[in-house]
């Protein structure tokens, strides 16, 4: 007991420190192995976070609807900027994200959507600012940080086409995402189960990063657990492995927890 | 002649009707516009044009609706005041005339000299002596002309070639605020600017809130010490009186203006203005929380990177999805209406569709594998097919008169779980509804 409360005014005060203040709530994923895994038992809102999905087009796709999820569950306008608009607002919406709360800003360039993310950032009250990015430097990922925590609303940045083996950058963010698609369950009909992906969280502050299954954003933007896992990853964390790089197989997964 | 009603001509009326287009065109173009009488306006559109996609469009546009009035018009654009002069006048071919950057010369040389602006006897005596061509004038020794005709032939040739300024004096719309500051020393430097701009914004700020308006569109004047004027214009998406917003909207633009030896007076005029109605301070007073002001973001942005980049996106009814998303301007009232979310939609669209090659079985199976930019991608699961049929009453005729118009849409999971949206050209058994070709066009969640 005291051990902890030691180890939470340490955390407070290294928080202070890095100038993350928790006076911004965070949103919860609602799904305990993940909301556990981070530092405010959410994602937290007024920080910057790096989402990325893959070379493979359906990676982005899903990385664009687990933002949209998440983006479906805070208040308020979002902004969502892009280079060119090869995304299909519909989806957005099946995620929970309704047409009405988002404005697009068709960019053109890395450099204009950030440009237009920190405009957008300054603003307090916004529910959420999406940059499409190819790069992002730590200078840039540093600035949008400080923005969003001046303003407290929750930054995110798209690394579009991100490769799979790509060498982590240094950055800001506090966290970082990585949205892949996994082979959804077997129906035995010609039709579809709920999609599944394989989230990946890279990089957070002070935690070891994590990988989960889980079945793709709901009509309100939440994620699942696959009921054909839940046990398993209910039954908690293995200690000491190392994150693969490999897809793992769909019937079998246990989160896996390493030290990168 | 009968019939024949003979009128004296109003000068004081035309001239007035002048300055009344010269204004439109202000609204519409460019801030700086002149009048230039007798029978035409001035209008210096450096750096506006990209508003229209170009010069051209611009001028096309100007045509039409100066056309749909009920006047003839001819328009040019060149680099310099004189050039735009001439051609507008002389090469009347009914289509707008753009002389490239730097074609001025050229230009110039195969028109006749009274192109210049000279007086008639003076073209009329340059033509007797054998001055048929601007080039001729350009090529003969100048003193003796110079001698003969006085220095205004030449002054006009070197307007028109751009070797001297010619200035255009903007003409204001009175009835407008409009707020000035004359300055004891030419500035130049962005700081000082930026101090002016929020004067001036200030004053124009209180000129709006005793007139109970707010600005649409503002335009901002730098007075250079050459006689030169610039200016930047910045629009808003609802009427705006906030001096802090208008003043930086305004600092943002400032790239864009030279200020080549300093500037001796700005004047800002809010060009175009409707009513805002006084604002409540009891909801700042009393602590209450005020929602973010989005319009504050999305004028900023617009004027950054052009109002058309901003968007929302609303549905609308359509057969084919990618015309099931209309764009709506970005502050525009919301519907509160959506897509209904039975049918499957990617969150990434392909656009235009790309063309794969596919194994699959006719007539409604889904296909097997797929390969798409050389990659090969195993079909594991699959959903369809959802048949849409083209727009034929878009596309002009009947659908069976359309081919090509019938679009089997199959959602396919690979083996690595990345899911597509695959469609096939045609219904699987009748040709002439499509080729049998497979396209990709997105990628789901």
């Amino acid at each position: 007991m005291a051990n902890s409360t030691v180890l939470h005014e340490l955390r407070e005060r290294i928080a202070q420190i890095e100038g993350v203040s928790s006076r911004h709530p965070a949103l919860p994923f609602q799904i305990d192995a993940i909301d556990q895994s981070l530092p405010d038992g959410g994602l937290a809102t007024g920080a910057l976070h790096e989402v990325a999905g893959s070379r493979e087009l359906a990676d982005d796709a899903a990385a664009t609807v687990f933002l949209a999820g998440i983006l479906a569950r805070m208040e308020g306008t979002v902004f969502w900027c892009m280079h060119w608009r090869d995304l299909f607002a519909p989806a957005l919406h099946f995620a929970g994200l309704h047409p009405d709360r988002v404005i697009f800003i068709e960019a053109g360039s890395d450099t204009n959507v950030l440009i237009a993310m920190e405009e957008c950032l300054r603003q307090p009250g916004l529910g959420g600012v999406v940059g499409e990015l190819r790069k992002l430097s730590l200078t840039a990922s540093r600035r949008l940080q400080l923005a969003a925590e001046e303003s407290g609303v929750p930054a995110f940045v798209f690394r579009r086409g991100l490769p799979a083996d790509a060498v982590a950058d240094g950055t800001a963010a506090m966290t970082r995402w990585r949205i892949k698609a996994a082979p959804s369950e077997r129906l035995g009909i010609p039709s579809l189960a709920r999609p599944r992906w394989q989230v990946a969280l890279e990089r957070v502050r002070g935690v070891e990063p994590k990988l989960w299954i889980l079945e793709g954003c709901d009509a309100q933007g939440r994620l699942a657990i696959p009921a054909d896992l839940g046990r398993r990853i209910a039954s908690g964390a293995r200690p000491g492995g190392r994150l693969k790089a490999k897809p793992l197989p769909s019937s079998r997964l246990i989160p896996i927890t390493a030290g990168v | 002649m009968a019939g024949l009603e003979v009128a004296d001509a109003a000068h004081e009326e035309y001239l007035e009707g002048l300055r009344r287009l010269a204004l439109w065109a202000g609204r519409r173009y460019s801030p700086v516009v002149a009048a230039d009488p007798p029978d035409g306006i001035w209008i210096d559109v450096t750096g506006c044009a990209h508003r229209f996609d170009g010069e051209k469009p611009m001028l096309k546009d100007m045509m039409r609706r100066i056309a749909a009035s009920g006047m003839a018009c001819q328009a040019a654009v060149a680099d310099t005041a004189g050039c735009a002069h001439a051609v507008a006048r002389l090469v009347p071919s009914g289509r707008p005339s753009v002389i490239e950057p730097g074609g001025a010369r050229a230009a110039l040389s195969i028109l006749p000299v009274s192109a210049l602006r000279i007086e008639p006897g003076v073209s009329e005596e340059l033509r007797r002596m054998g001055f048929e061509r601007v080039e001729q004038l350009i090529a003969a020794p100048r003193a003796p002309l110079a001698k003969r005709f006085g220095r205004q032939l030449y002054k006009r040739l070197d307007q028109a070639l751009g070797q001297i300024s010619e200035p255009i004096e903007p003409v204001f719309p009175v009835e407008l605020p409009r707020a000035r500051r004359g300055l004891l020393e030419p500035i130049g430097t962005a700081e000082a600017f930026v101090h002016v701009i929020d004067d001036l914004a200030d004053d124009i700020t209180a000129l709006m809130v005793r007139e109970g308006i707010g600005a649409r569109t503002l335009d901002l004047y730098f007075q250079r010490v050459d006689g030169h004027s610039q200016a930047i214009r910045i629009g808003t998406a609802s009427p705006v009186r906030d001096p802090r917003h208008i003043g930086r909207l305004l600092s943002q633009k400032l790239g864009e203006v030279d200020p080549g030896l300093g500037v001796e007076a700005m004047t800002l005029v809010a060009s175009l203005v409707q009513p805002l109605a006084a604002s409540q301070l009891g909801s700042i007073l009393s602590g209450e929380r005020r929602g973010p002001d989005i319009s504050a973001i999305v004028d900023t942005l617009a004027n950054r990177f052009g109002r058309r980049r901003l968007f929302r996106t609303q549905p609308r009814e359509s057969a084919m999805p990618e015309r099931e998303v209309e764009d709506v301007p970005a502050l525009s009232a919301t519907q509160g209406t959506s897509w209904d979310d039975d049918l499957p939609r990617p969150s990434r669209m392909i656009i235009p569709p790309e063309p794969v090659e596919v194994m699959a079985m006719l007539p409604d199976h889904p296909p097997a594998m797929f390969i798409w930019r050389g990659k090969r991608h195993r079909v594991a699961q699959a959903d369809g097919p959802e048949r849409l049929h083209g727009e034929w009453c878009r596309e002009g005729g009947h659908e069976a008169d359309t081919p090509y118009t019938v679009r089997d849409y199959f959602q396919v999971e690979t083996a690595t779980g990345g899911r597509y949206w695959i469609f096939r050209l045609g219904d699987g058994e009748r040709s002439a509804t499509g080729p049998m070709r497979w396209f990709i066009h997105g990628a789901f969640a």
